[in-house]
């Protein structure tokens, strides 16, 4: 099953971190191992935001093997090294939970190599890259999730989120959503549905360069758009391309820097409740979502199959 | 064995001397006896007073506990029940099996009103995926959207959206009609089996798509028409039918139903036969 939310206020900024916990702990009945959040916040835009992971959450219900805690800082030491051959500048660095960080440094080349270096070290898996993107995903509800990661006091103007019911893949960090549009700065992508060609793009992708981190078949459309962008598409053209390019039923949420988008898939398979007005877009596998945040009387309605709409800060 | 050339296909299997037995057995037993007073008794519904009014605000009540308070209520007498702060909850005013009048006050969830058999709602909201799912009767009437398989498998009873309702519209309906104000989406009618759709804006694609029977209406423009759903003359007798229909519905007051598209099952996939599979063999 697996509930998205997404919200983005349009000339302002408001506490996205609540707002986004309260619609995603409105839908933790339709998933209940993992909870993502992917918040663009209140940054200083100049620096890097890096939040990546050495190794997975073995509690919880968790199916990822258990390790030695011992062996994340071992990995988070060869993580410092590469970065300094890069010729990153780390300015600031986080340990938010025994397996994850979030660095803020200066770095000027490409994030395509840099990301692969990265991710070359064993376990290492990059959640993030962005100047105002924070992507978090861990299990637990939402409230777990926001707690953990101190997520509540996080403002900023736009966010997606994603309440896991693990079907294709593991439970586990690394096949929770959102997913990075790897290897853009500031992409995120939550999605609801099962795709059915995952493993004939995925080849194809692949081949092109582009990197695959989990079997979750969601990663697809993140890395679907990435290529398609890196080929010169806007994020609204990559959307409308997928909906002939993959195959099975979705609704999906991206978000960049400054938009947010939707894409619902030809059959209308998968549900979508939207609000829109002037100044606050909102959106959610089902209506209490959106109520959760919203709690007077409000118009909401179902987009219509095949439909991809973008909205702008 | 008689000549199955010349006698009429609907007694051949009487002619092959099957199905002539008196059946006996648990499956055959009477359903309904009238010296039993329990029979006279439909289970779970109640005499209500329409007069009989009372305001329940649902906000921090679970859909369990609110259709319990609902049920506890009727049982009372009442018979015109508000619901308040309905707040897009799942499944609420479920079940109702009987006459009432039953408003919300605000949306609802997925699920609502379902398996009702008799009542009136008014919904001031909107509502999500399968408002009024086998409905036998009554009549709903939502102010605002709905959510996709709109009056799934309905039997009976006016299901009534004044807004735009999403895709699989009256999926599987068996009765009833249908009635949209607005647009509707992808798939309207889907293997709907019999009963009326009318839909005063435009559909999208696969309209009727493999509907065994039934009728649906388009007033706007049509997506695309599905497997063996063909277009059919509109006729007098469905204009007058429409017209009283919409004035019922309370919306299309000047709407021009003489240019609506009809829509039909074409029968091109119907693969039904007179006989049995062991007696088509027999036949053969």
């Amino acid at each position: 099953m697996c509930g998205i939310a997404g919200l983005i206020h349009r000339g302002k900024s408001s506490n996205v971190g609540n707002e986004l916990q309260a619609m995603l702990q409105a839908l933790k009945h339709r998933g209940p191992d993992s909870t993502g959040y992917a918040l663009y916040a209140d940054n200083d835009g100049e620096n890097f935001i890096m939040r990546f992971k050495v190794g997975e959450n073995v509690g919880e219900g968790s199916s990822s093997i258990n390790e030695d805690e011992s062996v994340y800082d071992k990995r988070k030491e060869l993580v410092d090294d590469m970065l300094k051959n890069l010729g990153a500048k780390v300015l600031k660095e986080e340990k938010l939970t025994p397996y994850s960080y979030r660095y803020e440094m200066k770095y000027d080349d490409d994030l395509m190599d840099f990301s692969k270096k990265i991710e070359s070290i064993e376990s290492v898996e990059i959640l993030s890259i962005g100047k105002s993107l924070e992507l978090i995903k861990d299990l637990g509800d939402a409230k777990v999730v926001l707690d953990r990661y101190d997520l509540g006091k996080v403002t900023g103007t736009h966010a997606i989120g994603h309440a896991r019911m693990a079907t294709e893949s593991g439970v586990d960090i690394k096949s929770a959503h959102p997913f990075w549009g790897y290897p853009f700065s500031d992409v995120s992508v939550v999605h609801n549905g099962q795709l059915t060609n995952y493993w004939n793009n995925r080849r194809v992708l692949e081949n092109k360069g582009m990197r695959f981190m989990s079997e979750c078949d969601s990663e697809l459309i993140a890395v679907y758009l990435a290529e398609k962008m890196r080929n010169g598409a806007t994020l609204e053209e990559g959307m409308k391309d997928s909906l002939s390019g993959l195959d099975g039923v979705f609704t999906y949420f991206v978000a960049t820097k400054d938009s947010l988008g939707m894409a619902k898939d030809t059959m209308a398979a998968k549900p979508l409740v939207l609000y829109e007005s002037d100044d606050l877009v909102a959106m959610g596998s089902e209506e209490i979502a959106i109520r959760s945040i919203l709690p007077h009387e409000i118009d909401t309605y179902d987009p219509f199959d095949g439909e991809v709409k973008v909205w702008q800060i | 064995m008689a000549n199955l050339k010349t006698t009429e296909k609907k007694t051949k299997a009487q002619s092959m001397g099957l199905h002539t037995e008196v059946l006996t057995g648990k499956t055959q037993q009477k359903f309904f006896n009238p010296d039993e007073a329990e029979n006279f008794y439909y289970w779970g519904t109640y005499d209500v007073d329409f007069n009989k009014r009372i305001d329940l605000d649902v906000n921090d009540l679970d859909c369990k506990e609110a259709n319990k308070k609902i049920d506890e209520l009727m049982s009372q007498g009442y018979g015109t029940i508000v619901i308040k702060n309905p707040q897009g909850k799942h499944s609420l005013g479920v079940g109702v099996l009987n006459k009432l009048n039953l408003i919300f006050e605000g949306s609802l969830g997925y699920f609502g009103v379902g398996s009702i058999d008799g009542p009136t709602v008014r919904i001031n909201g909107r509502v999500g995926w399968s408002c009024a799912e086998n409905m036998m009767a009554g009549k709903v009437v939502i102010e605002k959207n709905a959510g996709s398989c709109f009056g799934a498998a309905v039997r009976g009873g006016d299901l009534i959206c004044k807004g735009s309702v999403g895709a699989r519209t009256g999926i599987d309906q068996k009765g009833g009609t249908i009635i949209v104000g607005g647009d509707a989406g992808a798939f309207t009618g889907f293997m709907m089996q019999r009963g009326r759709i009318i839909i005063l804006g435009n559909v999208g694609i696969n309209l009727g798509d493999s509907m065994y029977d039934g009728t649906i209406y388009v007033g706007g423009k049509i997506g695309s028409f599905g497997s063996d759903a063909i277009e059919s003359p509109m006729t007098k007798s469905d204009i007058d039918w429409i017209k009283r229909k919409l004035k019922v519905a309370e919306i299309g007051e000047n709407f021009d139903i003489s240019k609506m598209t009809k829509v039909v099952a074409g029968k091109k996939l119907w693969n039904y036969d007179a006989l049995e599979p062991t007696e088509k063999k027999g036949a053969i």
